[in-house]
């Protein structure tokens, strides 16, 4: 009796400790992982492509703006917010070890841009595919 | 009339000429208060027909998750610019931010709101609430065509009225002082 409520007790403990916690640092390919993980619940799936990323980032989806227009052509050095015209730090992980390392910003960025771009959110597939993209760009 | 009536009448003449332009002075005082600092003409609350900036714009206090998320896109606005139910409305509408989802989970979005309408324009008396700061009578008289030459707006350097930092080099800050003003060229 002792000893299991000693174990409940202990995954409290855990489960508080995690909650507190608002965002775990994570690397890019662990944050890939969990994309992949929701995109092998969709049918017919079949693994992401940094090519087919490469051209869904540099299209413009029927609206006025690609991924491009702020970040650029090159995720390797700064872009520029197109209406506003403030810098945004590259958004390639080899060029920026901060992208993709906070699974909540990331949540965030896909949400608000794949909105300005798509006019709707984007499947796991077209986020993973742009993140292999993005984790294939050099320095 | 007698010669004292007139002494008197001109007397008062004078006086009264003598308060015109006090008053008028300390009227134009005020028009430039970033330059001589606090405390003229605070009473009169028709000022720019009541819609005025905050003074401070900036609290000496600001906030972490304020400065963080508001800065991502554009500088972080000080919050006096605008009153306190222009805030509450661009929290509200943050998912359309002028043609941008700018979209924030519920709980930065209360804490942001919060320090927003804490510290939004104190001097701020019409019941109008724009959604843009460069829509306020005290920013389109400030920013005119007597203030600023058309050309200035045209400048690619400056692009848009909502680019405070182009000119105001401390805008960041919340100082918009006449002196830490440099038009591009």
């Amino acid at each position: 009796m002792f000893r299991i409520f000693h174990a409940s007790g202990m995954a409290l403990v855990v489960v508080a400790g995690l909650a507190a916690q608002p965002a775990f640092a994570e690397t890019p390919s662990e944050i890939l992982a969990s994309i992949q993980q929701e995109a092998a619940g969709t049918p017919g799936f079949q693994g992401f492509s940094a090519a087919r990323g490469e051209s869904f980032f540099k299209a413009k989806h029927g609206g006025e703006w690609s991924c491009a227009s702020c970040h650029t052509e090159n995720t390797a050095v700064q872009g520029k917010h197109a209406k506003t015209g403030k810098v945004i730090q590259p958004l390639a992980p080899s060029a920026n070890a901060e992208r993709f390392t906070d699974p909540g910003k990331v949540a965030k960025w896909f949400k608000r841009n794949c909105n300005d771009v798509l006019d709707r959110v984007c499947t796991p597939q077209e986020k993973g595919d742009v993140l292999a993209y993005l984790l294939s760009v050099k320095k | 009339m007698t010669i004292q009536n007139q002494k008197f009448l001109r007397m008062l003449a004078v006086a009264l000429l003598a308060m015109g332009v006090t008053i008028s002075a300390a009227q134009a005082d005020d028009d430039r208060d970033e330059r001589s600092g606090e405390g003229h003409g605070e009473r009169s609350s028709g000022k720019y027909g009541g819609e005025n900036r905050g003074k401070p714009v900036q609290p000496a206090q600001t906030n972490a998750k304020f400065q963080q998320e508001c800065s991502t896109c554009h500088i972080a606005y000080a919050p006096g610019l605008l009153p306190a139910e222009s805030w509450r409305k661009v929290m509200a509408g943050l998912d359309k931010h002028f043609g941008s989802d700018a979209s924030l989970t519920d709980r930065e979005n209360k804490e942001i709101t919060a320090f927003l309408v804490n510290n939004a324009s104190n001097r701020w008396s019409a019941p109008t609430a724009p959604l843009r700061i460069s829509e306020s009578i005290w920013f389109k008289r400030k920013h005119d065509s007597h203030e600023i030459s058309p050309a200035v707006w045209k400048n690619p350097l400056v692009k848009s009225p909502a680019n405070c930092a182009a000119c105001h080099l401390q805008a960041e800050r919340g100082d918009f002082s006449e002196r830490n003003i440099r038009m591009p060229k």
